[in-house]
């Protein structure tokens, strides 16, 4: 089974973000990267489905040299191939960077055959357009469903779940098929210090491609207005609990 | 005219779709148009009592959207449905609310389109004169920034708002009455039913941590394994479950699948109860998705209390106690 | 949530470890009115303390940083917060299986339970260990795993329920000084925070690596840089799981690969200390809510560990296949010479420091600076080697901290000898003879920042004559040559011209100079003008401070002469003892003042061809001063102060003369000494050799605070009128009847090791043990220890000084040292000179 996840290399920031001072991108000076977190557990998906049915994962991502980090740690995870479509680090908006892909993976898929299955994160951690995966299937005629938390594949029928309010939704999906998955599908696995200095021998491919702007584009980030909100102190120890459980009640939580 | 996309289930009116509706009366008045909303696909009970809704909302007229690859929610024959609406009525925008399956649905339309879609709007300022230059500002990184952003759309502009970014609000007083209905024909491939819903699935019960509606998170100060015992009656008896810092896992007293933070679980209750929890970052960004905070540590100065909504101060093995007697008191209360 | 505080006796800015033990210890030494602030929220306000790795190896060669990780450790036990998991230092190197003997030699210097393990006895304790890259291991029965948030909690509490004020997610913006007393003097005011301003009369800053930016406010420096020490957490393992505890196995340094592997319950922290030095400026530290971790826990940065999980993997197997749940490039503190940053800042009155401190060390050193405040100088240890006033203005700019650290950084776990030099920021203060002693193959020891010729390689001719060779084990011959001897003995035949530009010279002037004089120091300084007194300076408890030569050169003036290792604390020491009238002024004349020692039997001869002043012991006795004038020949005329002196136990002077002059009398005593066997002559004679010889003592070695003149030997048969600093302690001192220990010289007896090699002691605390073997310690915990070795070419001795008690010091008593964990036979000289005890060659 041959399964290409797409994953985007994003800052790890903590509660506060700081922007350029040119308001075009997150000041990241001293933060460190990861692969968004629904990606990350779309490659941890796209392992543990490789593990099963003893297929290859390949790991498809577009940003500028540093990305190739996000792929060894795939790598380091149990991904087996790692693809750079390599840009000059700049955000790209939604339609573009989906054409990119899509050229990207139609290249592959030339190359070495259709993906069974391709994972997409349900959206960003940055940017959190939601549609990237959604105009590149639609582009290669192929189906998606988002906001996926579990995956069956059975044979060549897949059987996606979602999550609505009290219980989950059921997809099923012929292959090939993508899906866009989301945090808490699984626990992503931690490279371990083998995997990690295994990943450092990955031979990453390289694509130089570039696609039509589309019709988006960034002015400015900036912080919304803070609203501070001041604790308030229901109380000393247990005389407090009766204030507590009126706040339990407020919430309509009892 | 501003065609909202309603997100119902089977004929029954979602928030979300409320939240657009009430979100694209404002958006209509700017762009000096009526606002019509489409009801795609199968209504159980007929599509009177969802377009009544809409209509108390502020849609004028609402088109019902029938075909037989419709009868569930399927994210390509609802995006389809919304692309051939778009080329039957030429709307000046369309909008739905950015839930799961507004984002996804626009998205859809806007990939067969091939037109821009801009997701999470909290703002948005039409174009002025013919510039066809739309001005908005959406979420980024979760609501931690925003972006100004310009969109160019050469027909319907498409959007979303962010859910929440509006709490739903019906026409006060009440407008016209209830909207016009008029049905639209789509012509859809039988293929999209590729994606259609196929089967649900009720829980029975059995809260997970990242949807529980109440954590009731542990630190290092509860002191063992045992000490969770109150917590654990806590969270049963609010239908929630126990988290735990990194400090707890590391002491091997909670499994790491209780872990709320960074390296553990990202939990979104409605309330999280941290007792005992010091809130370092490590915690802290596992827990901050919490729509409000009660926090019962000794310190008052611990960045979780000063980061809470509500605080007592106290050693967690009396209060979290105290507070299980009082719910139950009154619960039995006749 | 209490009210903010208008004003404050002390106000100790950071709740780390040491922050939240200073206000405990100052609490309970008596201070109230405390406010203790953290930008930081608590428990863990983010910095260094909140992610340390918790854990203390007792054992360390230097004294202070060894006796307060003790101190320390026992202060985590004593409040139950600390587990003793033991700890066993492994080496893949025969050069570190010597380095663990000399490990050995310390552990049994402080008293620390420890042994030397076979790999398989490692593997006994550490089932997990691949036996096949160690050759062995030093093990600590002792090495304590601690609990430093809970400590500093604990001891937060202690102050907070005596009144301190606790002010966390408040952050400091400004320090207000104000001028006075004395000019160019300024005092410490208030502190300015985001929530207020606190009018105080002291302030601590306790701000781990932010402590400079926090001191550059006032003014002031705190010499240290954030500096990354990256660590990694695997797991879970069973092994350790099954442990069922926090700690379960030993903890593993791999001393040769400068890494660490500590459990923490199911997992193992891999620590790193062999990665590129990342220094972070403060300012590039993000805040508490800018940082994905915490503000000290940066973004790993995994290229710089990978080597280390290579290395980690084949020392311990199962980490290969462990997840790494958790990896941080954390921050801590570096200083330029690897020493914290304790007392008072010199730029501001009463504006303390209590930095680059880990936790390892942190409740001792907060004791230490506690005890400073309340008593005026520590009581729990000498610190000067930490004190803060001993950098010099070179030493504070961030170019210097940033290097030195750098050099240093990957010498955490290395095998540092005793006399090792830095290779950065060197010729930062030479003496105008430089470029001289460069032609002549001058071997350049840098003191502090002074570069000092430590041999001269045009020397070596005498190397022959003498006899002499080099010593027969590479580590006892590292930074050292024979050429060294053989000056020694040409001085001794001859004369020999020594340069002692780094001398840190201060003048008191003004009516209140010498009554201010009389109050430093321990000796007589009223008196007749031209005279000059070696003298004690004393702590508050009679302890030494300083060690130092004063010299009455007017009716209104004094000269201070201080050794360049002290000049920091002494300048320090002189002006913050002041008195606030303007009675005295005081001036640092470093810069315009060199000195030249010369000594030897021909040294009168050599002088006298220059000037026509009388130079018989009669026309200029032991310790006068004479000015002359000096001729350097073509009509040059140099005006000199000559000061009978010596410190290497030959007649001679200390020339001094204005900076500019110094090269016209050097290349003067050098062509007219050519004809005297005048050789230059290095500071392995003068500071080593000929002082032992004379067993003369040298602050910071056998001279500190823990002992007091009595015991050094320096006490004088009278105790002058008039008060000094010290003096009531001392008086006490002397009441109590004869020392319980006496500073001593022991010779060498046999050299040779249990490989028939010979061994030469360096001077680096070795243990002197009783004939038996026994340690040796007094009453006081002090233990009996080598302050200096080095050797007695005259005497034809290695020699060691050491204080011992009076039972053991006569003469004659035959003790052991140890050295790299072998004993070899040494004799008690006596308490004073073992060559010419009488001074007949001095004062002739």
């Amino acid at each position: 089974m041959r399964i290409l996840c797409c994953v985007k290399r994003v800052p790890a920031p903590g509660a506060k973000i700081n922007v350029t001072a040119d308001g075009l991108a997150v000041d990241a000076a001293h933060l460190g990267f990861t692969t968004s977190p629904h990606e990350e557990c779309g490659v941890e998906e796209a392992v543990q489905i490789a593990e099963r049915t003893g297929g290859e994962v390949t790991v498809l991502t577009l940003g500028a040299a540093d990305a190739a980090e996000q792929l060894r740690y795939a790598a380091s995870v149990g991904a087996h191939h790692g693809v750079l479509i390599q840009t000059d680090g700049a955000a790209w908006d939604p339609q573009r960077t989906a054409r990119a892909l899509t050229a990207a993976i139609e290249s592959l898929e030339a190359d070495g055959g259709v993906f069974d299955l391709i994972l997409f994160g349900n959206e960003s951690a940055d940017s959190g357009g939601f549609q990237v995966g959604v105009r590149v299937c639609h582009a290669l005629g192929r189906p998606i469903v988002n906001g996926i938390k579990g995956i069956e594949v059975d044979g060549a029928v897949m059987r996606a779940r979602r999550e609505i309010d009290g219980g989950f939704e059921v997809y099923e999906l012929s292959l090939p098929a993508a899906l866009g998955v989301k945090e808490g599908i699984n626990l992503p696995r931690y490279p371990t210090m083998r995997g990690r200095l295994a990943s450092k021998k990955l031979q990453i491919t390289t694509l130089e491609l570039d696609a039509d702007i589309g019709e988006q584009a960034l002015v400015r980030l900036h912080r919304p207005t803070e609203t501070v909100s001041q604790t308030v102190i229901l109380g000393d120890g247990p005389d407090a609990a009766p204030a507590a459980v009126d706040v339990l009640e407020e919430l309509g939580v009892l | 005219m501003l065609l909202v996309v309603l997100e119902h289930d089977r004929g029954t009116l979602s928030e979300p779709a409320r939240e657009a509706l009430t979100f694209g009366r404002t958006l209509a008045a700017k762009l000096g148009v009526e606002m019509h909303a489409a009801l795609i696909g199968t209504c159980d009970a007929g599509p009177d009592q969802a377009a009544a809704e809409a209509g108390d909302h502020g849609a004028v007229r609402v088109y019902t959207v029938a075909h037989e690859v419709l009868s569930d929610f399927g994210p390509e024959a609802w995006g389809e449905s919304v692309a051939q609406l778009v080329g039957a009525l030429e709307p000046a925008a369309v909008l739905a609310c950015g839930s799961e399956r507004g984002n996804e649905v626009i998205a859809q339309a806007a990939a067969r389109l091939d037109c821009p879609f801009v997701a999470n709007c909290t703002d948005i300022t039409p174009p002025a004169g013919d510039s066809g230059e739309w001005t908005v500002t959406r979420i980024q990184w979760g609501g931690s920034l925003l972006e100004d952003a310009t969109l160019v759309a050469a027909g319907a502009a498409l959007l979303t708002c962010g859910l929440h970014t509006v709490a739903a609000a019906s026409v006060e007083p009440a407008g016209a009455g209830p909207p016009e209905i008029q049905a639209v024909t789509v012509d859809l491939d039988a293929e999209l039913a590729r994606t259609v819903v196929k089967d649900r699935v009720v829980l029975e019960a059995g809260v997970t941590l990242p949807t529980a509606p109440v954590v009731v998170g542990g630190g290092r100060g509860v002191g063992s394994a045992e000490g969770f015992a109150p917590l654990e009656e806590l969270a049963d008896l609010l239908g929630g479950r126990v988290g735990c810092s990194r400090a707890v896992t590391n002491n091997g007293w909670r499994p790491h699948s209780d872990q709320v933070g960074q390296t553990g679980t990202r939990i979104a209750p409605e309330v999280y109860i941290a007792s005992g929890i010091s809130g370092a970052i490590q915690h802290w960004v596992g827990a901050m998705g919490s729509k409000h905070i009660l926090a019962v540590n000794i310190d008052p100065e611990a960045n979780m209390v000063v980061k809470a909504n509500w605080a007592v101060i106290g050693d967690l093995h009396q209060v979290i106690p105290a507070i299980s007697a009082e719910i139950r008191r009154r619960r039995d209360r006749p | 949530m209490s009210e903010f505080p208008a004003s404050a006796k002390c106000v100790v800015i950071g709740a780390g470890i040491v922050g939240n033990c200073l206000v405990g210890h100052l609490t309970k030494l008596g201070w109230s009115d405390l406010v203790l602030i953290d930008k930081g929220p608590l428990p863990n306000p983010g910095g260094s303390t909140g992610h340390a790795s918790n854990f203390i190896f007792p054992v360390d060669h230097n004294k202070e940083m060894c006796l307060l990780g003790v101190q320390s450790a026992n202060q985590y036990r004593d409040l139950g917060l600390s587990v003793d998991s033991g700890g066993i230092e492994v080496a893949r190197t025969p050069e570190r299986m010597d380095e663990l003997q000399r490990r050995m030699t310390s552990a049994a210097a402080w008293g620390v339970e420890a042994q030397l393990l076979t790999p398989e006895e490692v593997v006994e304790l550490v089932p997990f260990v691949n036996t096949e890259v160690i050759l062995g291991g030093f093990y600590c029965p002792t090495v304590s795993v601690v609990d430093s948030l809970e400590t500093g909690t604990v001891m937060r509490r202690l102050a907070v329920d005596a009144g301190c004020r606790v002010l966390a997610n408040t952050e400091v913006l400004d320090i207000g000084t104000e001028p006075g007393p004395n000019p160019g003097d300024h005092t410490v005011t208030s502190v300015v925070t985001d929530a207020g301003t606190i009018e105080t009369e002291y302030v601590v800053i306790a701000c781990g690596v932010w402590s400079n930016r926090l001191a550059n406010m006032a003014g002031a420096h705190i010499p240290l840089v954030p500096a990354v020490h990256q660590m990694a957490d695997v797991g879970p393992m069973d092994i350790l799981a099954e442990t069922g505890n926090e700690i379960g196995y030993p903890i593993v340094r791999d001393m040769d690969t400068f890494c660490y592997e500590r459990q923490t319950a199911g997992s193992m922290e891999v620590g790193s200390y062999a990665h590129r030095p990342i220094f972070h400026h403060p300012d590039d530290i993000p805040s508490n809510e800018e940082a994905a971790l915490s503000p000290t826990e940066m973004p790993f940065t995994p290229d710089d560990f990978d080597p280390q999980m290579e290395q980690a993997i084949e020392l311990m197997d199962m980490l290969g296949d462990a997840e790494i749940k958790y990896a941080i490039n954390g921050l801590l503190s570096l200083t330029p010479d690897a020493m914290p940053c304790l007392g008072e800042v010199p730029e501001v009155r009463n504006l303390w420091s209590a930095a680059a401190v880990w936790v390892k060390e942190g409740p001792g050193m907060a004791q230490v600076v506690a005890e400073w405040m309340t008593f005026g100088y520590p009581r729990v240890i000498d610190a000067h080697g930490a004190d803060i006033a001993r950098f010099y203005p070179e030493e504070r700019p961030d170019e210097h901290i940033w290097a030195r650290s750098a050099e240093h950084f990957n010498k955490t776990y290395g095998i540092v000898h005793p006399a090792e030099q830095w290779e950065s920021r060197r010729n930062l203060r030479v003496g105008p003879y430089f470029s001289r002693q460069q032609d002549l193959g001058a071997f350049f020891f840098q003191a502090r920042t002074w570069e000092r010729p430590q041999w001269f390689e045009s020397n070596a001719d005498l190397v022959e004559r003498y006899g002499l060779g080099e010593r027969e084990v590479e580590w006892d011959n590292r930074w050292w040559s024979p050429i060294t001897n053989a000056e020694h003995l040409n001085l001794r035949d001859n004369c020999g011209l020594v340069d002692l530009s780094a001398f840190q010279i201060f003048e008191l002037t003004g009516p209140g100079a010498v009554a201010y004089a009389d109050r430093l120091a321990v000796n007589k300084i009223d008196v007749a003008v031209g005279r000059s007194i070696y003298t004690p300076w004393l702590t508050p408890d009679g302890g030494f401070h300083s060690d130092l030569t004063m010299m009455r050169m007017g009716p209104e003036r004094v000269r201070i002469v201080t050794g360049v290792f002290d000049g920091g604390r002494d300048e320090f020491w002189t002006r913050r003892h002041m008195p606030a009238d303007g009675s005295v002024s005081f001036a640092n004349i470093t810069d315009e003042i060199t000195t030249l020692g010369l000594w030897g039997p021909n040294a009168a001869a050599v002088l006298g061809a220059l000037c026509d002043a009388d130079l018989s012991q009669a026309g200029s006795p032991y310790g006068s001063l004479v000015e002359v004038a000096l001729d350097c020949g073509a009509g040059r005329r140099v005006e000199a102060t000559l000061f009978r002196i010596s410190y290497v136990g030959d007649a001679g002077w200390e020339i001094y003369l204005r900076w500019d002059d110094g090269p016209a009398v050097w290349d003067t005593l050098m062509r007219v000494g050519a004809d005297y066997g005048l050789r230059p002559t290095g500071g392995g004679v003068y500071g080593t050799s000929g002082r032992l010889e004379k067993g003369y003592r040298l602050m910071g070695a056998e001279l500190e605070s823990e002992y007091n003149p009595l015991e050094a030997g320096l006490a004088r048969p009278r105790v002058k009128a008039a008060d000094f600093i010290g003096k009531e302690a001392y008086l006490a001192a002397r009441q109590a009847g004869d020392p319980e220990v006496q500073m001593c010289v022991l010779t060498v007896e046999d050299l040779h090791d249990s490989r028939g090699r010979k061994r030469y002691m360096q001077g680096g605390n070795e243990p002197i043990l009783t004939a038996g073997g026994e340690r040796i310690v007094d009453s006081h915990g002090r233990v009996s220890r080598v302050t200096t070795a080095g050797p007695g070419p005259s005497v034809g001795k290695h020699l060691l000084m050491a204080y011992l008690p009076s039972e053991l010091s006569a003469a004659g008593t035959e003790l052991q040292v140890m050295y790299m964990n072998e004993r070899f036979p040494v004799r008690v000289a006596g308490t004073g000179a073992v060559f010419d005890p009488d001074d007949t060659r001095m004062k002739s």
